[in-house]
């Protein structure tokens, strides 16, 4: 049974390097970077639940009839487009961050806020 | 590969490394698909996460810098979470139905329909495209809303500017043509990469492709565009204003499909009620809607582009 | 014709407005009234759901009249009404009184923007409401929490960007995880619709995949709603959000996800597995109770005004996991009351905030000295919600505590019933400083005068207030529909 379940252990190891980066990074950058590993990995444990021995693509064809699952295909379309999307907010977010603290170091950051914190 | 990728990622300080890792972990990736049988996701995510996504975040690099300082906290800590998490998902595959095996759940309870009904219920041969346009249209007119939100958002945060606002500044640009090998080349890219894109756009009935890939490839060719040109040239062939409101109106083009099938005796997205017999209703339907979602994601794409490209521009 | 098409309308009609709403950014008046226009229509559309359900059970809506599960279904009863009525109406008040308060906070070339982001939060937020397929919740799920990022992020102060990555961080990790876990149930039973998983994943109860799923639920879902000790994100969250917006997502978005945790562990996991097999109470009292009591002693330490609520609001999401980790009818009515009432509360708090805000700015205890005498209607909002969050007697917050008071009574479990009373009286002295510092002291003569908060600001406040105070004196219709859920949810299971 090893082999068998061998494809989703890879996929785990990359879901938690990309998770791993996420929260230990301390660039807001590199983070993002690892929140799309992150999901990227997820995607491919969908497509792999998909997947069928011996199947096709499932675009109908004449010679065959045995087909991968098209649900999961379907999933992970609208999950990249999720991805995306996240992804490109969360840039904004990382310039406009930049430009307010000059930064873009979570340390640094912090550093700043609570500075700004006891001011106050 | 994959893994060696992921690894190093973790590791490299210097972010343009890293975003180019990104972009290879994510080619990779689509090769992947390509064996498991996904060309549908494989060309997405070659197009996107390659391809917009690597783009967008060099864009940002220019505005954010490109080095990374050394974490100053111990990484044991996430370590620990990481190991957990990890951890426990291993114990939960061990009683996993096998990978690939017909008999698993997944292939003989809802998706078996969509195999077996769908070329004869919607009448195209793309099942992928029959479940995300009929079947789970609804979430795919989510997954627009989802990229427009992304637009509303991004818009909220950057703003576009129309204009550089020094017109010495523009006509000093105007002159100065500093890439013109890269230009030219770019202007013979272009019109090929238009034309795939609308060969996407309407052949993603029959192989893979549909709105978003077409929208992203078309997205890719503007982008070109503006790197090469610059962001003058490109918002003066493509005004920011008229972006945002074909953005909406793909979005509007989607939901009133779903309005005009509800006005016709139908349920939202019904495209059945849409023509005299329901398999060409089908068609009307699904090529209605996957222009809606080319035009969105398309100027979506452009736009977000601009907006990143337009913060690194403006002078500090 | 139309009535039949109310579940799609309820999400349909801001999905749709939104684009339009995003046309008029021109405008932002006319985009105003077009958001508040439709969070009227929302909530109007929920009444009629409401009135369909207490006739003839559940509703079912099939999209693309696709059947289930094939295709994407809308599932409409007893518990997910009571929250669609909740979020439309907190909608429908907040837009309709925020036009003064974005005026001033907001640049004008934002404000249309802003009001596009409320209609698809929302939509998005009512969307997870209704929605009865599990992945087409998580894109529902992403469309609210992208607006809300945006939202958070238009804040004035530049920490707002910190507090909305961090909350972006935070959210897309919890998106990933519930991602996972629906991901792990369709591989074990082939079906994405709730109702069918639920049939289903009966038969499966051993299976160590299935309790994977649960565990990455839980903590997905756990970190959307701010869960001790997930909830980091959501103080500064809600501390630097523009004013309205704060009102808006700390009266609703947290609520949503308490519906959603509920819609997991009672509709598709059911409570035989949840509670007999997982233990999921010794997980929620606990951790209920540790937020209760120590969020609640975070927030006597505010000078922030909004952060003190922010706090106060974790602890009282304590309250409903108490409630739910009760695992009695009663228990998980008072959750559910709970849900419905804080956001009353927390609306009308929030709501006072933004009109001492739009007066003076930055809302700190230090800052709001002998303002009564200057913003009197204001502040006896404030303390309106402010007797409603201790749970006094002849408001709606008493009826939520003493259903949860009772339903520990019948556990037997005092410790419980003491930490309930420990906690609002905590309530009582954090409430007590910011009513002394607005009663007690004169306004010191450095200090502007300012005037009463705009009228239309005011009404919206005094309508919630006075909503807290109507539902706390008859609390029937409520506890009535709110108790019928909790039945049906428990389906004769007895712990």
């Amino acid at each position: 049974m090893g082999f068998s379940l061998f494809n989703y252990w890879v996929v785990i190891l990359l879901m938690m390097a990309g998770f791993y980066t996420v929260i230990a990074s301390g660039n807001l950058v590199k983070k993002i970077v690892g929140l799309n590993i992150f999901q990227t990995s997820v995607f491919i444990m969908y497509i792999s639940i998909g997947k069928v021995f011996g199947g096709s693509v499932p675009i109908l064809a004449a010679n065959t009839d045995l087909y991968s699952n098209p649900l999961p295909h379907v999933l992970i379309l609208t999950a990249i487009v999720v991805g995306v999307a996240t992804t490109s907010l969360a840039l904004s977010l990382a310039i406009r961050i930049r430009e307010a603290y000059g930064t873009v170091e979570e340390n640094d950051i912090l550093e700043i806020s609570r500075r700004e914190d006891d001011e106050e | 590969m994959l893994c060696m990728t992921a690894l190093v990622v973790v590791y490299v300080r210097h972010l343009f490394s890293v975003v180019m890792l990104f972009g290879i972990y994510s080619l990779l990736s689509a090769l992947i698909f390509v064996v498991l049988d996904a060309a549908d996701v494989a060309f997405t995510e070659a197009a996107v996460g390659a391809g917009v996504s690597t783009v967008f975040m060099l864009a940002t690099l220019v505005s954010t810098g490109r080095q990374e300082k050394a974490p100053a906290h111990s990484p044991l800590l996430p370590l620990a979470v990481v190991t957990v998490t990890g951890a426990a998902l291993i114990w939960g595959t061990l009683d996993m139905p096998h990978f690939g095996d017909p008999g698993n759940p997944v292939h003989v309870h809802v998706a078996d329909r969509y195999i077996q009904e769908s070329p004869d219920e919607i009448g195209i041969p793309n099942m992928v495209t029959s479940v995300l346009a009929s079947y789970r249209g609804y979430d795919t007119m989510g997954e627009v809303i989802v990229i427009f939100t992304a637009l509303v958002g991004v818009l909220s945060l950057l703003g576009v500017r129309e204009r550089r606002e020094n017109p010495v500044h523009r006509t000093g640009e105007r002159h100065s043509r500093p890439y013109p090998v890269l230009q030219v080349m770019a202007l013979l890219l272009i019109p090929f990469i238009l034309v795939f894109a609308l060969y996407v756009q309407f052949h993603g009935d029959f192989g893979p492709g549909g709105g978003f890939q077409a929208g992203v490839i078309f997205a890719a060719a503007i982008i070109l565009y503006t790197l090469t040109f610059g962001l003058d040239d490109a918002t003066a062939l493509l005004p920011v204003k008229l972006i945002c409101m074909l953005a909406a109106a793909g979005v509007l083009l989607y939901g009133g499909t779903g309005v005009v099938s509800m006005l016709l005796g139908g349920n939202y997205l019904d495209y059945d009620v849409l023509a005299h017999d329901p398999v060409h209703g089908q068609h009307y339907g699904i090529l209605v809607i996957e222009l809606g979602v080319g035009i969105t994601v398309s100027t979506v794409m452009i736009a977000i582009f601009l907006a990143l490209v337009s913060r690194a521009e403006r002078p500090r | 014709m139309t009535i039949g098409h109310l579940p799609a309308l309820q999400v349909v009609i801001p999905l749709l407005a939104a684009p339009v709403c995003f046309l008029l950014g021109r405008w932002p008046r006319l985009a105003w009234l077009l958001a508040s226009a439709v969070a009227w229509t929302t909530l109007v559309i929920a009444i009629g759901l409401w009135l369909q359900v207490r006739e003839g059970g559940t509703i079912s809506y099939a999209f693309g009249g696709w059947a289930p599960p094939w295709g994407i279904e809308y599932a409409v009863d007893r518990l997910n009404v009571l929250v669609l009525l909740i979020v439309s109406g907190i909608a429908a008040v907040i837009f309709s009184g925020s036009w003064e308060s974005v005026r001033q906070e907001i640049p004008e070339s934002r404000q249309a923007l802003l009001f596009t982001n409320l209609l698809l939060c929302l939509a998005g937020l009512l969307g997870i409401t209704i929605t009865g397929d599990a992945f087409n919740l998580f894109v529902l799920l992403e469309i609210s929490s992208l607006s809300t990022y945006a939202l958070i992020s238009l804040g004035r102060d530049r920490r707002a960007l910190t507090a909305s990555f961090q909350y972006l961080i935070m959210g897309t990790i919890g998106a990933t995880f519930i991602l996972i876990g629906v991901g792990i149930l369709y591989m074990l039973t082939g079906t994405l619709n709730m109702a069918d998983l639920a049939h289903r994943l009966g038969g499966l109860q051993g299976s160590r995949a299935m309790h994977t799923a649960y565990g990455f639920l839980v903590i997905g879902i756990g970190l959307k709603l701010a869960m001790f000790p997930l909830h980091l994100w959501l103080p500064n969250a809600y501390a630097y959000a523009p004013s309205v917006v704060s009102a808006f997502i700390a009266a609703t978005a947290t609520k949503v996800a308490v519906y959603v945790m509920v819609r997991y562990l009672y509709t598709v996991f059911g409570p035989e597995f949840a509670f007999s097999a997982m233990y999921v109470q010794w997980l929620f009292i606990p951790v209920g109770i540790i937020a209760v009591l120590f969020t609640s002693i975070v927030a006597l330490f505010q000078h922030d005004i909004k952060r003190m609520l922010a706090y106060s609001s974790v602890a009282q999401i304590g309250y409903m996991l108490v409630g739910i980790g009760l695992v009695n009818v009663t228990g998980l009515t008072g959750a559910l009351l709970h849900v419905f009432n804080h956001a009353l509360m927390k609306g009308a708090l929030f709501l006072a905030l933004a009109a001492i805000c739009f007066r003076i700015g930055n809302p700190r205890i230090e800052n709001i000295r002998g303002i009564a005498r200057q913003m009197p209607w204001t502040m006896a909002a404030f303390v309106g919600g402010g007797l409603s969050l201790i749970g006094v007697p002849l408001t709606a917050g008493f009826i939520s505590k003493w259903y949860l008071i009772l339903a520990a009574v019948e556990r037997g479990w005092w410790p419980v019933v003491a930490v309930v009373v420990i906690a609002s009286l905590i309530a009582v002295i954090y409430v007590w400083r910011v009513v002394e510092a607005a009663y007690l002291h004169p306004r010191p003569e450095d200090a502007e005068t300012v005037a009463e908060a705009p009228p239309a600001l005011l009404a919206v406040t005094w309508a919630l207030v006075l909503a807290n105070v109507w539902f706390g004196v008859n609390p029937g219709l409520v506890t009535s529909l709110a108790s019928g859920a909790a039945e049906a949810l428990f389906g004769g299971y007895l712990p």
